[in-house]
């Protein structure tokens, strides 16, 4: 094991850090021209194979990737799209679904979002009452999909769907690729905590071919699973690198604010929470490059039990970092003046996007 | 970056773990498993079974004997050793004044002390604590005056561990009043059947007694027993400190407790059912098991750094604080597993012969033991206050 970068490693981590810092402040909105510079940059290909154009990376790269984006406080639909998406048509999608859309998304030109939690499901993948009812060559979808990340901007939705079984059986759940603008599909859009966006969809009748199902018909929950655990390890390497800079922002602080004639730093009581604050960065860390050595763990028990363990973690730590830079920042930790708001908001986020901390401490508890 | 185990150390594991399992005697490994107290007999025949084997000292270079591992492979043998119920190999000579020698000690100590530290035919203890010197090391007020050749040593230690099984014990010792504190200090090796020493045991709260006051008397020290330049003891205090600075992570001894709870967890009812299946219970020990997961990968990438020449600073203090957390977090969980039975507490029945009855039986008794001795790892070897010091320092730099 080396946990040193390679010279290539270095050079991504140095030209994504630079180039993700000096870009302007999206405020948490889309922006176009901005993903057509990550398609410039080749990043919306880490993820898929050199076959369709893209670089076929490990997830070390995804991690560093990840890490400069959470830096950077760089909000777009990238791990949605260019992690979980690209990841799930690779593994589950046709010949034909990924030598279509894998090229577009490494282009710039496609953006799906995951319709795949519902309201009153939390964050269980298999509590789905969304049905999808077979007709002919086509199937008719009715139900609902709820906070749906970056739905707004998504050409695509991959929704999860009921063909057969029980409310939450994770048998009978199947995936579909979805238009987000197909006749049926509404969405309302609402802001997140952290000025992103993410939509509420309702499905009525929504037509869909037979040709639009990803994957095994009712075998749609592994899959997306792991998919999904792909986002988990992204998440948990932006997470860290938003508690880095946060204890830059804060120990700066620390340094030059004076009160009672000297630098706050100087107060024993500040110290140790910073020096909790850095255990708390370090344990995170740890576990995001656990989560990335084990997102591709061949025996499903052995990868889930580690991106559960590095979820909480990261949930628990990203809370702590956050709670405590607003604290140690005094009066001026609560305007949004300062940019420690709008890290602590992201961490908060990040514990509460694909299962937080109370979830995963779940999950792991069931495979213990 | 590679983050997967190379073949190499996977082969590593399973060889030790093999050999560990063939060779390590039955009746210790109940022992330790069982939270009995182990004898000094028992340090001595397991270390003897290990120098027999080659692995005496695994992190010794091969010119003194030791086994020429790297820091990765050191750790590994040591989780393996904790997981399979092996007594722990006493530090005081192998991490502590055997490394010393065979930097700053002279050719005839280094020969005559480092063969007897591999076999066990002497027991080092470490004399550094005084009532007076606590966290504040330097303030020692123990003095080595010097006439002709030998030290005429006064003074008292403290919190000595094992000192009542030892026959050598590795002291700091003031032989300057003048100048800086950290100057005037040297590090003297001093015979303990020389007339003079005293070693009296402190009860502790497990009502134990393996950590002692030692009183030294106009104790006469040879002074060939000075260990490099006289006033210069605090250079090697320092480099102690530096050394092998990822063994303060204790993952061994944290995912022996883990193994345990987990094992007492199952044979342990509430409802009617295992308490492993109570999700509240779960919850605790999950989020203790990721603990462990973290601090494991913590550990793994302070060794990287090492085997890389870079500097381990904060990194260290940060295993030491985490390791010590969690021992004491699963220590504590293990206690509640007992539910109404962590009440009686009989400490004779943590002798191996006691032959006795004790109100939960002798696996639970020993919990309450193991939660009360654990209180003492955020207290050792720098408080976990001092600890945090030394991060903040490091990340605020005033």
């Amino acid at each position: 094991m080396n946990f040193t970068y390679s010279e290539e490693q270095q050079m991504l981590a140095d030209t994504v850090t630079r180039w993700a810092e000096a870009e302007p402040s999206s405020q948490g909105m889309f922006s176009e021209e901005r993903w057509t510079r990550l398609a410039e940059l080749g990043l919306l290909g880490l993820n898929v194979s050199e076959e369709y154009g893209g670089l076929g990376s490990s997830p070390v790269e995804t991690l560093i990737v990840m890490q400069a984006f959470g830096r950077a406080l760089f909000s777009d639909p990238f791990m949605p799209t260019a992690v979980v998406a690209a990841s799930l048509l690779a593994t589950a999608g046709s010949a034909t679904q990924r030598s279509e859309l894998l090229p577009r998304i490494v282009a710039g030109s496609l953006r799906l979002a995951l319709a795949t939690l519902e309201p009153g499901g939390r964050f269980d993948l298999a509590d789905i009452g969304t049905t999808a009812v077979r007709k002919a060559d086509s199937y008719t979808l009715q139900g609902r999909k709820a906070v749906v990340l970056h739905g707004d901007s998504a050409q695509l939705l991959v929704v999860s769907a009921r063909t057969s079984g029980a409310q939450r059986d994770a048998d009978g759940v199947t995936l579909f690729l979805i238009d987000a603008r197909a006749p049926g599909v509404t969405l309302k859009v609402f802001p997140t905590i952290d000025g992103q966006r993410a939509a509420e969809i309702s499905l009525a009748d929504v037509y869909v071919p037979a040709a639009a199902v990803l994957g095994d018909i009712g075998s749609g929950y592994l899959p997306l699973e792991w998919a999904l655990d792909k986002g988990i390890a992204a998440l948990c390497a932006e997470a860290v690198g938003a508690m880095e800079k946060l204890m830059e922002l804060t120990t700066e602080h620390l340094r030059t604010r004076k009160q009672f004639g000297q630098p706050i730093g100087k107060f024993q009581a500040l110290q140790h929470r910073v020096a909790d604050m850095q255990i708390a960065i370090e344990q995170a860390r740890s576990m995001a490059l656990m989560a990335a050595a084990m997102v591709d763990h061949p025996q499903r028990v052995e990868r889930r039990k580690a991106l559960s363990a590095a979820k909480a973690m990261i949930g628990r730590s990203g809370n702590f970092v956050g709670q405590q830079a607003v604290q140690l920042h005094g009066g001026m930790g609560m305007t949004a003046e300062l940019t420690v708001g709008d890290y602590f908001k992201r961490l908060t986020c990040i514990d509460k996007t694909w299962g937080n901390t109370e979830h995963h401490v779940e999950l792991y508890g069931d495979l213990l | 970056m590679d983050l997967r185990e190379s073949p190499d150390t996977l082969k590593f594991r399973a060889e030790a773990a093999a050999f560990v399992a063939a060779r390590l005697p039955a009746d210790i490994r109940a022992k330790v498993l069982g939270f009995l107290r182990v004898e000094r007999e028992d340090y001595v025949r397991w270390q003897r079974i290990l120098y027999e084997q080659g692995w005496g000292a695994p992190g010794w270079p091969r010119e003194h004997g030791g086994t020429g591992w790297d820091a990765r492979q050191r750790t590994i043998f040591d989780e393996e050793c904790f997981i399979a119920g092996a007594p722990r190999q006493m530090p005081f000579g192998l991490s502590m004044v055997g490394p010393v020698l065979q930097a700053f000690g002279t050719e005839q100590q280094k020969s005559r002390f480092l063969p007897r530290i591999l076999t066990m035919e002497d027991w080092w203890c470490q004399g550094y604590s005084e009532p007076g010197a606590g966290s504040d090391l330097a303030s020692l007020t123990t003095r080595a005056e010097r006439r002709d050749d030998v030290y005429i040593v006064n003074g008292q230690k403290t919190w000595t561990s094992f000192a009542q099984w030892a026959n050598w014990i590795f002291c700091l010792v003031r032989t300057r009043t003048t100048g800086k504190p950290q100057e005037g200090i040297s590090f003297l090796l001093i015979d303990m059947t020389t007339p003079g020493v005293r070693v009296k045991p402190i009860r502790t709260l497990d009502q134990g007694a393996d950590v002692n006051e030692v009183f030294l008397d106009d104790v006469s020290v040879p002074v060939s027993n000075l260990v490099g330049e006289e006033n210069r003891g605090w250079t090697i205090a320092k480099f102690l400190l530096g050394h092998e600075r990822t063994n303060i992570a204790g993952i061994g001894m944290c995912k022996r407790l883990l193994h345990r709870l987990k094992d007492v967890a199952r044979s342990e009812t509430k409802h009617g059912k295992p308490l492993i299946e109570d999700t509240r219970f779960r919850d605790r020990i999950v989020k203790v098991e990721i603990d462990v997961r973290s601090h494991e990968w913590s550990l793994m990438r302070v060794i990287s750094l090492e085997q890389a020449g870079k500097p381990v600073g904060a990194e260290a203090s940060i295993l030491k604080i985490r390791g010590s957390e969690i021992q004491q977090e699963i220590a504590e969980l293990l206690m509640e597993c007992a539910g109404p039975y962590a009440l009686p507490y009989l400490p004779q029945a943590l002798d191996a012969h006691f032959a006795g009855e004790t109100a939960g039986g002798a696996s639970l008794n020993g919990l309450a033991a193991q939660y009360l001795d654990l209180r003492k790892v955020s207290i050792y070897g720098g408080t976990n206050e001092v600890q945090k010091n030394l991060i903040a320092r490091a990340v605020l730099g005033l």
